[in-house]
């Protein structure tokens, strides 16, 4: 079977500060399942992208195994990208970008790939604070092996062959937060408004920024009694905000009611402006990001949105003191001592 | 005195407790044998553990420059009253035990075929130190003096050794001269010196340095201009990234801003070790992990990822007897086989064989030539003999003026000359496609890697005509890779002999060693010695010329042989395996016993 998708485009399509159209961001037709939570996701990055105007090669998507891990082929076509191991994206991600830390490092994820056999590495790059976007495209299931229930199904929810999952889910942005994560975000992927902001904010922070996206599986996990179903996820979100992603050379136009404002300047200049719709919660305050996350897991709802942010991050690279040249660029003779110094320690070693 | 073989021609093995300093004690006492310009080989023989349990160091002294280990002890030097009884009796009739006296021995240890030397070191120390710290290590010096008086250690050498030692803390190296003295005065007191086996000054040793196959591992790596070392601590492999570390902080920080030149992170296991040293080389850096059995198999997934997608990568495996966690602080050479096809489905990977430290630091530079012009995993194997002990080797060398080859990368130019790319396309007939590195060019390289078939394009496909053009073209690569991987090294111009002896890796030492023996019962081999899988035709030809060789392996399945018999169509039979498995490392004995009970039985049957 072959896909091919329309080359006309409308003469007056948009283009970027680049001069790019969005066009210019896709990738390859879609293979997943008709109505996949995944798509609207990858339309998301697609749109983040062209609106930062990025160039697309620098940028690198990865991602490990799974329905999830398919989408880098479905967005940035002129991005290099790599589909891993699975569960071993993190540390791929992490030697790319010990290599060149001039990239954008985009990775993608699923929830079997995160939260189960990638838990290890997942946990660990949240630690080192690699500068880089993990997005979670979680649909409590595994689609690509039919639909069993993953680590992060709810407690009681129901499958679409009718087994009811017995276990605890595993809350990803709760673990984020409680891992020292400085960007963690929730969203849906029916709910481009919210995300596209969020992606862009992602990108911009300048360590790891994780969001976790809610995204039904049409064909496994979109029944009823599944807590991640479309119908399930719309009546059940709670906002923590609306956000707005404000570029740093654009002038703040959106304007709150005094009081529900927020203005977070992030590393680059840009700014964040989120209005609140959830007084007791500041989400430059881990404590009660974490508080409101746990208050609506136990009210069965889904909170969404920007549940934490820290600004002034200071990533992998800053630790290991590294140069302000990528590695990869650096020569033998920047890297290689030589001859005389082999010499000299020849002379040491007698 | 009259007996010349017993001068510079002795094994000395100290009985410690692990934990208590005396490595260093025992390495200055290796030294300066080889200040005095005689071969010498120290072997540390100890327990995984940190503090308290028995851990031994024998040190070889040869004039012929036999550099293997040797069994049978010479001379016994005991500080550890838990292994008192076994190392008594591990001395040779006629052998010196040195022992601590001050409370006396146990006469079930006394054996009236060895020489007893007391001498009351606990005693000493509690009378000239008040630390106890203090008391426990100048314990060990002062046994080091004793032994100069013994053996006939030049004291000036000893001097000069502690003076570069404490080079920075100079006011050790009073107290340290002071320990030396007072075991030698105590020798001078009590003994007669030196003893039947004791050394003379030579100069044997030319230009030759000491140095650890781990360290010389770090070093290459500097060399070969790696910039990101990931990996997970596991003996015995944990010394090659802490010395890349050290020579990093020497070599590597920008001297204006204070930033490193090199990334180096202590991944959270083997598999994210790999997957980084895989992530990064993927990027345009020269990365490498080093580990050991358990770790190449945590890393065997990631192996057969990197062999598909073609990605260059150096892994240095430090081999310890297995299997499991086996004996980890013991050495083998048993991860043949898991190496070589790690992973599933169809894959194989390049593998190279040091035999010294010098080799080490060559072929670890020359394995990121290599991983990098083929686009695939290059498996070091070492040993922990070869890893964590000193060895006299050559001297290490440099050619400043040949360049790094990066392998074939196109940069933006290169592309925007190139008609139609193909990640995969074979444009040059050896099986080695053209590669870019993320972030090149605007438009122009970017492809998608994966560990999933794919066409000529990097577009995916499940297409079975496309995937066997790959596996085929995977194969060329192999084939192309046999005339580049490092070719066996012969001990004769041309092969004069009926039978010949294979080794490879630390093995090197005893052989060699063994042939001499053999040579003098007027039984002749030629040899080779192994340094590269995939076998090149000189391997096939070597033993192909003989009617039957002897392959001498440090493992119970006879690894080698496995593939030399599948790779290159070898009859099993013609391969008659001489093996050691019991995690020391083998000697020169071994194999003349081995090998002369085979000639008496099999090979006459068949011949």
């Amino acid at each position: 079977m072959t896909y091919i998708r329309p080359k006309f485009r409308h003469p007056d399509l948009k283009t970027n500060d680049l001069g790019y159209t969005k066009t210019v961001y896709e990738g390859s037709l879609s293979t997943l399942c008709a109505g996949c939570g995944h798509d609207s996701i990858s339309a998301a990055i697609v749109q983040s992208c062209f609106e930062l105007a990025i160039q697309p090669h620098r940028l690198a998507k990865l991602s490990g195994i799974g329905c999830s891990s398919k989408t880098p082929a479905y967005f940035l076509s002129q991005s290099h990208g790599f589909n891993s191991v699975h569960g071993r994206m993190p540390s791929v991600a992490t030697g790319s970008n010990l290599a060149n830390k001039e990239l954008i490092y985009f990775g993608v994820s699923g929830d079997g790939d995160t939260a189960s056999i990638g838990m290890g590495q997942f946990v660990h790059v949240i630690r080192r604070n690699l500068n880089m976007v993990y997005i979670v495209m979680n649909n409590g299931c595994y689609g690509l092996t039919k639909g069993q229930d993953s680590a992060t199904a709810d407690e009681g929810s129901k499958s679409k062959s009718g087994s009811v999952n017995m276990f605890n889910a595993i809350d990803l942005p709760s673990l984020a937060l409680e891992l020292g994560a400085g960007f963690v975000a929730q969203s849906f992927s029916g709910d481009k408004a919210q995300l596209i902001p969020l992606i862009k904010a992602a990108i911009k922070h300048p360590g790891f920024a994780i969001i976790n996206v809610i995204s039904p599986c049409v064909t496994f996990n979109n029944n009823p009694g599944s807590t991640k179903s479309y119908d399930y996820v719309r009546e059940h979100i709670e906002l923590t905000s609306t956000v707005d992603f404000v570029p740093f050379q654009e002038e703040i136009t959106t304007s709150y009611e005094a009081g529900a404002e927020q203005d977070i300047t992030l590393h680059d200049g840009s700014h964040l402006q989120l209005h609140k719709l959830e007084s007791e919660w500041n989400p430059e305050d881990r404590m009660s990001a974490i508080t409101a996350l746990q208050k609506t897991k136990i009210n069965g709802e889904i909170l969404t949105g920007l549940i934490f942010i820290e600004p002034e991050s200071k990533d992998l690279h800053h630790v290991l003191n590294t140069v302000d040249i990528p590695l990869n660029q650096l020569t033998a003779k920047e890297l290689c001592p030589g001859s005389v110094a082999l010499e000299e320690l020849n002379a040491e070693l007698r | 005195m009259s007996d010349r073989s017993k001068i510079n021609n002795f094994v000395v093995r100290f009985a410690n407790v692990n934990g208590t300093g005396s490595a260093s004690a025992n390495l200055l006492f290796a030294k300066a044998i080889f200040r005095m310009g005689i071969f010498v080989t120290p072997k540390n023989i100890f327990p995984s553990n940190i503090q308290g349990l028995p851990t031994w160091y024998d040190v070889r002294v040869s004039e012929q420059g036999y550099l293997g280990r040797r069994a049978g002890v010479d001379l016994m030097v005991c500080v550890n009253p838990q292994s008192m009884k076994n190392d008594v009796n591990s001395v040779k009739p006629g052998g010196y035990f040195v022992y601590d006296c001050t409370k006396g021995i146990n006469p079930e240890f006394i054996r009236d075929d060895i020489n007893y030397i007391g001498v009351p070191l606990m005693e000493m120390c509690i009378r000239e130190y008040q630390d106890p710290r203090q008391r426990q290590l100048f314990k060990n010096i002062i046994y080091v003096g004793a032994l100069s008086a013994l053996l006939n250690i030049e004291m000036e050498v000893l001097a000069d050794l502690l003076a570069e030692q404490f080079q920075g803390k100079e006011k050790l190296i009073a107290p340290n001269i002071k320990a030396i003295e007072m075991g030698r005065q105590y020798i001078f007191d009590h003994y007669e010196y030196p003893l039947e086996i004791s050394l003379e000054r030579r100069d044997l040793v030319g230009d030759s340095i000491m140095m650890d196959g781990n360290s010389a591992c770090g070093l290459g790596a500097i060399y070969a201009g790696a910039t990101v070392a990931s990996w997970y601590p596991i003996t015995p492999s944990t010394s090659v990234v802490e010395a890349f570390t050290d020579y990093a902080k020497k070599y590597r920080v920008d001297p204006v801003t204070g930033k490193n030149l090199f990334a180096i992170v202590q991944a959270e296991d083997e598999l994210s070790a790999i997957g980084m040293a895989i992530g990064a080389n993927w990027n345009g850096s020269r990365a490498f992990t080093a580990t050991s059995g358990p770790g190449v198999s945590l890393m065997s997934e990631f192996l057969g990822l990197a062999y598909f997608a073609e990605i260059p990568l150096v892994l240095i495996d430090v081999q310890r007897s297995g299997p499991s966690t086996g004996m980890p602080t013991r050495t083998q050479q048993s991860d043949i086989i898991a190496s070589a096809y790690a992973s599933h489905g169809d894959t194989k990977h390049a593998l190279v064989f040091p035999s010294t430290p010098t080799e080490c630091f060559e072929m670890t530079a020359e394995a990121f030539e290599l991983a990098e012009f083929f686009q695939t995993p290059i498996i070091m194997l070492t040993d922990l003999d070869l890893g964590m002990n000193d060895h006299v080797c050559a001297p290490l060398k440099w050619d400043d003026s040949k360049p790094m080859n990066r392998g074939k990368v196109l940069n933006a130019e290169e592309l925007d000359k190139v008609e139609k790319w193909g990640r995969y396309l074979d444009v040059d007939g050896d099986g080695v496609p053209y590669r870019t590195y993320p972030g090149t060019h605007p438009t122009k390289g970017s492809y998608f890697t994966r560990g999933t078939s794919r066409d000529e394009f990097a577009t995916y496909t499940e297409d079975s005509d496309a995937y066997v053009r790959n596996m085929k073209r995977l194969e060329l690569k192999w084939e192309t890779m046999k005339s580049r991987v490092p070719a066996p090294e012969f001990l004769q111009d041309k092969n004069e002999n009926d039978y010949g002896i294979i080794y490879f890796g630390t093995s090197i030492y005893a052989a060699k060693e063994a042939i001499d023996i053999l040579a003098d019962d007027d039984l002749h081999f030629d040899a080779m010695r192994i340094r590269s899988f995939p076998f090149n035709q000189d391997v096939d030809d070597f033993i192909n010329a003989h009617k039957k060789v002897f392959l001498i392996e440090q493992n119970r399945d006879a690894q080698m042989k496995s593939i030399l018999v599948n790779e290159l169509q070898i009859n099993p039979k013609d391969i008659i395996s001489v093996l050691n498995y019991d995690g020391m490392p083998i000697t020169a004995d071994h194999i003349v016993e081995t090998i002369k009970s085979k000639i008496n039985n099999e090979v006459k049957l068949v011949s």
